[in-house]
């Protein structure tokens, strides 16, 4: 009997984590790890967040069938290109770099890399405050990319999740973390994050920090392309972007 | 070994012949440009995982000879420790182990600030020590159970013997009982090496860069996704070919009754 | 004693742990985890007793493709070789689905997870029943033959019956594997158990909590799976005299 009760319980979550396997589904891939306020899981095993509602609202007005798919951050290109997702949208910027492999919707929100560090710590957002100093970023982010070009002097440790970078900020394992303004802003006013405090924006080079966050779909796949610009456009024409902004924070971030 | 007229049969000149195409297509069609970028980087990388697999082995195995001990001839207060903590480490993912120890324990720093200002902060804040404290844990426990099995093996009669002798008991430890046992263990000990090799990947999760986060690292900047993982591989067999045959001459060297 | 627990932070944990909160997602981690050990597990058996066969019976070209796979995958790391496969194995499934003029095909997690782990557990099987079947005395094959039994019945009703004892401590060590390997899928983005204690500890910063309950349950289906091979390994030896000492 047990055993019985043990498959049915392991073909649910097959069947959870499986969807239907309908030819007409778009699979949008995003991080596997929590990225609040954007995207994070509930005690019951939901996906949640800012970007999640704009995920439902953008699919509704581009008229998709949408199924979100947990992808590690790690590999989320490399899943794309290899047509295990067929879009992500999970807080990537529009790089340069990142176009040379994949194509990227118009941007649905756009903000600036900030640096967190402890309140006691007299860091600025510059190279020349950071050299010395003990930088933690997420891996195959934007971020790692500043990093590595102008922090040239700081020890750079890298994260596979921002959470866990913040995690270490926290325990105190690293000096300062670069990453997304409203992200922190989250953190820092969380319980584990009133250690530190937003030391201010780094000087901006949109050649790697990007222009926006949009979704990144496969080359040549320029029916959903155009699908996901169309549905983009409506929710920022209908105020439902707006809308969804308004539940999470207090300024606009498009 | 495989000796050159072996290699010399038909069907294996025929085999290496399509392995050298293999290889010819993989180093002409595939993208290598971004070797030369990173191989400074690779080679530390490589250093990494060659000083974090000695130091935990060597530190693992020193451990393994108690646990052992305590399990095959140790009263029950030593031998119940022994056997949990051998069952506990064999029994969880070693990536759990990992991330317990190192996300767990650096979720109580902040509960105890006088830790940032004593000696070891400089230690404790930075990811190795974590890395290597895992892996330790993780050898001994598996090396332990087999040095269980080492020193029952070791026959009764020596041991007597030498006791007969009236020689002190650590002596006798020392010059016959444990001797024997790691000389039983030898066969063993070259594939637990190996199977240690393949778990420090999983210290990459923790910051520490060794030689598969640098292939990670070039997959990130790049978005290159088969070469970097090919290239890892065929790092990996090299080690462990260099492994198998190492602990074949250091058993060549010890002498062996059948 | 309280304070240990107050300073561990595992003074909500019965609240955090209840079925309707986070432990209900761990046990949804813990069956997809069991769900792809049993998948990956059950390919291994299979890929490792035609890999037994093809070892000891098989031709030259056979003989010498299953070494290399068998010394390729022991050689490199789990974590490797579920990366490459991972994207190996969805490329080609969709290269050769585009090929036929087919869409392209819908990988789901748990398939994938049991493909890439079940084709390294083939290798460690492989080695396994092929001891196994070595280890059957050949007077009783040789005795199957004389009687005329075609290969196939031989192998079903003399080789598999008589090699069972032989491999089931093997097998049973394969099987501890499986689960734990399972793990690294995390890495990969499955939501297996170490994945949503993951997920679980840094929502809620209870990290000890999660951890030490993931564990616990890592180790029950550890020491129930020994209970369990204990029994099957008893009924695989019914009938032979007891051996004592180790066997081959």
């Amino acid at each position: 009997m047990k055993l019985k009760a043990l498959l049915a319980a392991a073909t649910a979550a097959a069947a959870l984590t499986a969807g239907a396997a309908a030819a007409e589904q778009v699979k949008i891939g995003i991080a596997a790890e929590p990225y609040p306020p954007f995207s994070s899981l509930d005690s019951s095993g939901n996906w949640v967040g800012w970007e999640i509602e704009v995920i439902k609202a953008v699919c509704a007005a581009a008229e998709l069938d949408c199924v979100i798919t947990p992808v590690a951050w790690d590999g989320i290109i490399p899943s794309l290109t290899g047509q295990q997702i067929d879009a992500i949208m999970a807080s990537m910027s529009i790089t340069e770099e990142r176009l040379k492999t994949i194509d990227f919707s118009d941007a649905y929100y756009n903000t600036p890399a900030v640096i967190v560090a402890d309140k006691s710590m007299n860091i600025e957002p510059t190279p020349d405050s950071l050299a010395g100093k003990i930088v933690g970023i997420q891996a195959s982010t934007i971020h790692q990319a500043y990093a590595q070009e102008y922090f040239k002097d700081a020890e750079l440790k890298v994260y596979q999740t921002q959470d866990e970078a913040n995690q270490d900020l926290f325990a105190g394992r690293i000096d300062a973390t670069q990453a997304d303004s409203i992200a922190m802003a989250d953190f820092v006013n969380s319980d584990n994050g009133g250690c530190c405090e937003i030391k201010g924006a780094v000087a901006d080079d949109p050649s790697i920090l990007g222009r926006g966050v949009g979704a990144g779909v496969r080359k040549g796949d320029t029916e959903l392309l155009e699908a996901l610009n169309k549905g983009i456009a409506a929710i920022l024409a209908d105020g439902t972007h707006e809308k969804i902004t308004a539940g999470y924070f207090t300024t606009s971030i498009y | 070994m495989i000796s050159v007229k072996e290699l010399m049969q038909p069907h294996r000149i025929v085999m290496m012949l399509v392995f050298a195409a293999l290889v010819v297509w993989c180093a002409v069609s595939l993208r290598w440009d971004w070797i030369p970028k990173y191989a400074p980087l690779a080679l530390e990388g490589l250093w990494a995982t060659v000083w974090i697999l000695a130091v935990s082995t060597f530190l693992g195995f020193l451990l393994a000879v108690p646990l052992g001990l305590a399990q095959a001839v140790g009263p029950w207060y030593l031998s119940i420790p022994a056997r949990t903590f051998c069952t506990v480490i064999r029994g969880t993912p070693l990536l759990l182990q990992i991330w317990l120890l190192y996300y767990g324990l650096g979720s109580l720093f902040p509960q105890f600030p006088w830790i940032r200002s004593s000696e070891l902060w400089p230690y404790l804040r930075q990811a190795w020590p974590y890395a290597v404290l895992a892996l330790t844990l993780s050898y001994a426990g598996y090396e332990g159970e087999v040095m269980r099995g080492a020193f029952s093996g070791v026959a009764k009669g020596q041991l007597e013997a030498a006791k007969s002798f009236g020689m002190p008991r650590f002596t006798m430890f020392r010059r016959i009982w444990l001797p024997q046992a790691i000389r039983n263990v030898l066969p063993t000990l070259g594939g637990e090496t190996i199977l240690q090799l393949k778990a420090t990947p999983l210290v990459a999760t923790i910051t520490v860069v060794e030689i598969y986060a640098v292939s990670s690292r070039v997959r990130a900047d790049t978005f290159i996704v088969y070469e970097p993982l090919l290239l890892l591989a065929l790092v990996y067999m090299a080690i462990a070919g260099v492994i198998a045959l190492a602990f074949r001459r250091f058993e060549a060297g010890t002498p062996q009754r059948r | 004693m309280t304070g240990l627990f107050e300073i561990l932070g595992l003074g909500a944990s019965a609240e955090l742990l209840s079925l309707e909160g986070w432990g209900g997602n761990l046990l949804r981690g813990l069956a997809n985890s069991l769900q792809i050990a049993f998948g990956a597990f059950g390919l291994g058996l299979v890929i490792g007793l035609f890999g037994a066969y093809g070892k000891l019976y098989g031709g030259k070209v056979t003989r010498d493709l299953l070494a290399i796979y068998t010394t390729v995958i022991r050689a490199v790391p789990e974590l490797v070789l579920i990366l490459i496969l991972y994207y190996v194995g969805s490329d080609i499934i969709n290269k050769i689905s585009e090929a036929l003029g087919g869409g392209r095909v819908e990988i789901n997690g748990v398939a994938a997870g049991i493909w890439v782990l079940g084709v390294v557990q083939g290798a460690y099987a492989t080695e396994v029943l092929r001891g196994a079947i070595k280890a059957v005395p050949v007077g009783q094959i040789e005795a199957a033959k004389s009687y005329g039994m075609p290969t196939l019945m031989i192998m079903r009703r003399v080789t598999i019956p008589a090699m069972m004892s032989f491999a089931v401590p093997g097998l049973a060590n394969l099987w501890l594997i499986a689960t734990k390997d399972t793990a690294l899928l995390a890495v990969v983005g499955f939501n297996e158990l170490t994945l949503e204690t993951r997920q679980a500890a840094s929502s809620t910063r209870a990290y000890f909590t999660f951890f030490l309950a993931a564990g616990f349950l890592y180790l029950m289906v550890t020491l129930c799976s020994g209970a369990v091979f204990a029994r099957v390994e008893k009924w695989a030896r019914r009938g032979q005299p007891s051996l004592k000492g180790g066997t081959a």
